[in-house]
């Protein structure tokens, strides 16, 4: 067992919990979406990109954005789905420029293949748009060295992995994920903390995401 | 009386938490609900569930209801059902005996509270004697194809309001107010949902004469046109073909209903001497429900339109696979091939009842997502989570909010 060091702070744990506001606005055919995309707020594009992670986060690998749902249930368009499934966010590090890269796969889409704006919504199977309004608060959960770390991860709720690896990261605009930052710079456990960081978490469940935080910080611990 | 940690070991210890912290950012907010009645109907129901167990939480949360006469209830009867879309002529005279009820109501009531939590349109009206405090208009009813002459007449309430509260995306409006979107949620610790020993589910069996010896499928609901108990026969018959099967087709409170009536008796026209269709009118127990729910080897919900279908989330919650129309809120309680099978026909209802009773590991596998998707999104205590959030939202207007 590897002795760990204590922190320089402790990492205290936030929880973030959502409630989805509807925007009364809704899309029925490709240039109607796209549109939309360009002016709704970035809370919007927050829910659409992110809501499939958190409702469904006990499946695998499934679209985590309500566009390329939309696009291929509704529409029909697989090739255009794809490409709006494939979007890699991690590499995006704000919503603004998420949003600026499904709008351009769209419009690129529909100057490829024009008849695709003829193709309209039967009613009721409109895109519905929605964003999230996020409450964050403090838990009463603290971590000052690796251990109470784990242990913390272990039962808190997925809510908060959730915040501290998504939200925190895209949504608020910082640059890498609360976990590794902390690590990194207050632990001074640089290794893990790249680790932790170079997760695609969208390709994950969300319970997959915390056994493997929980896998690597052990293994750190055991030595 | 249900405690609030008895909902630890179904959802876990932190997500109880959760709904502790949120209920200490509320102290010193004194909230008020107001439906039309204090039994009988879904909204009554789920007060009854989640009033008290606000208060545990430490919430200053009370609930009063409305008076009103046989004409008035005539009158909202005809709202909902114009609401519903139906083509409903309501007079002048009626909207002023709804208008007139409203205001005998406000005389009675202070409506001090810090949030006024009106339910449905019965007490809508209310929303005139708002003072400096909150007001929020919860609509549980299905509200995307409204008659038009009667939502004009309820928008100029609505827009009085701080908020609105829909439990669907397709329901939501235009309206100039901030609007939520708040799905309904089941008990698992009710009658109707909580665990039964085997001999409850093999009593109930017993009690209605139905063995064990094929596979079951089951629709729960009333027996009303818009559920297409017919639908589900035929559906039926066409995987009867196929694999030897029995059927459920049971609901209850058809005794004062004339339409109900009717309506049971063209299905026991369809049973044309199958003895393995059973039709069973029930009384209110909410026991029998679940035991024949956890009995079944599908269930169905093969509804022509729908509110929400919390028989789905209550089929789920089960573990069971489910085919279900894609109507209403039934496809945000279940995705295509991951947490049930949506169909569209009666043919696309009989194929997914099929691939279902082939193949008993897909079947589980949807059964299971199925389950936790209605324990993450569906159930009472998210429900909590979600009215808390929404009455902290009325002091906020960013999208980011730090406790």
């Amino acid at each position: 067992m590897v002795e760990t060091t204590r922190a320089k702070e402790p990492f205290h744990f936030c929880t973030r919990m959502n409630l989805p506001s509807l925007t009364g606005l809704k899309a029925s055919n490709l240039e109607e979406l796209l549109s939309l995309i360009r002016e709704v707020s970035g809370a919007c594009i927050y829910h659409h990109t992110h809501r499939f992670l958190q409702q469904h986060q006990f499946l695998s690998p499934e679209p985590p954005n309500d566009f390329a749902y939309w696009v291929r249930e509704v529409l029909g368009e697989d090739e255009l789905a794809e490409r709006l499934a494939s979007i890699d966010v991690m590499q995006f590090a704000s919503i603004r420029e998420l949003r600026d890269k499904i709008a351009d796969t769209i419009e690129s889409f529909i100057n490829d293949e024009p008849t695709a704006k003829k193709k309209f919504a039967r009613k009721g199977e409109e895109m519905i748009l929605i964003k999230s309004v996020s409450f964050v608060a403090w838990t009463k959960y603290y971590a000052n060295d690796l251990a109470e770390f784990v242990d913390v991860i272990k039962k808190i709720t997925i809510d908060s992995i959730y915040f501290h690896v998504f939200e925190s990261r895209i949504r608020l605009g910082k640059l890498t994920n609360d976990f590794s930052y902390w690590l990194e710079f207050s632990l001074g456990e640089k290794e893990i903390a790249k680790k932790i960081a170079a997760f695609d978490p969208y390709t994950l469940t969300l319970e997959d995401l915390r056994q493997k935080i929980v896998s690597i910080i052990e293994k750190r611990i055991k030595g | 009386m249900i405690r609030i940690e008895d909902y630890i070991p179904i959802v876990g210890a932190p997500v109880i938490d959760d709904l502790k912290l949120l209920a200490d950012k509320l102290k010193g907010k004194k909230i008020l609900h107001i439906n039309s009645t204090a039994v009988g109907g879904g909204v009554a129901e789920i007060l009854n569930r989640m009033n008290p167990l606000l208060q545990q939480l430490g919430v200053d949360s009370h609930w009063g209801v409305i008076k009103g006469g046989e004409k008035f209830y005539d009158v909202t009867k005809k709202f909902h059902n114009a609401l519903h879309g139906k083509q409903v002529e309501i007079t002048k005279e009626e909207f002023e005996l709804f208008i007139e009820n409203g205001r005998m109501n406000a005389l009675e009531m202070p409506l001090s509270e810090d949030i006024i939590f009106i339910h449905d349109p019965q007490p809508i009206t209310l929303i005139d004697k708002k003072n400096n405090n909150k007001w929020i208009w919860r609509c549980h009813v299905d509200v995307s194809n409204p008659q038009k002459q009667l939502w004009q007449f309820l928008n100029e309430y609505i827009k009085k309001y701080d908020a609105a509260v829909f439990s669907a995306p397709a329901f939501s409006q235009q309206l100039p107010i901030k609007q939520y979107l708040i799905a309904p949620s089941i008990d698992p610790l009710s009658d109707k949902n909580k665990d039964l020993p085997e001999e409850v589910i093999n009593s109930v069996l017993n009690k209605y004469q139905i063995k064990k010896d094929k596979p079951i499928i089951t629709q729960i609901s009333r027996f009303d046109r818009l559920k297409d108990p017919v639908g589900v026969i035929k559906t039926y018959k066409l995987v009867k073909k196929y694999i030897d099967c029995q059927l459920i087709l049971a609901g209850g409170g058809a005794s004062d209903d004339p339409e109900g009536l009717e309506v049971l008796e063209e299905v026991k026209s369809q049973i044309q001497g199958d003895e393995d269709i059973h039709i069973l009118l029930l009384p209110q127990d909410d026991i029998i429900i679940n035991a024949l729910q956890r009995a079944s080897t599908v269930i169905m919900q093969k509804s022509l339109k729908e509110g929400f279908g919390l028989t789905v989330a209550e089929a789920l919650w089960k573990g069971k696979p489910v085919v279900a129309s894609n109507v209403g809120g039934i496809s945000l309680q279940i995705t295509h091939k991951y947490s049930g099978l949506l169909c569209h026909s009666i043919e696309g209802a009989a194929f997914a009842v099929k691939q279902l009773l082939n193949s008993p590991s897909y079947a589980k596998k949807l059964g299971e997502n199925g389950k936790e998707h209605i324990r993450n999104n569906f159930l009472l205590t998210r429900h909590l989570r979600d009215y808390m959030l929404l009455f902290l939202s009325l002091y906020h207007n960013e999208d980011v909010v730090y406790l």
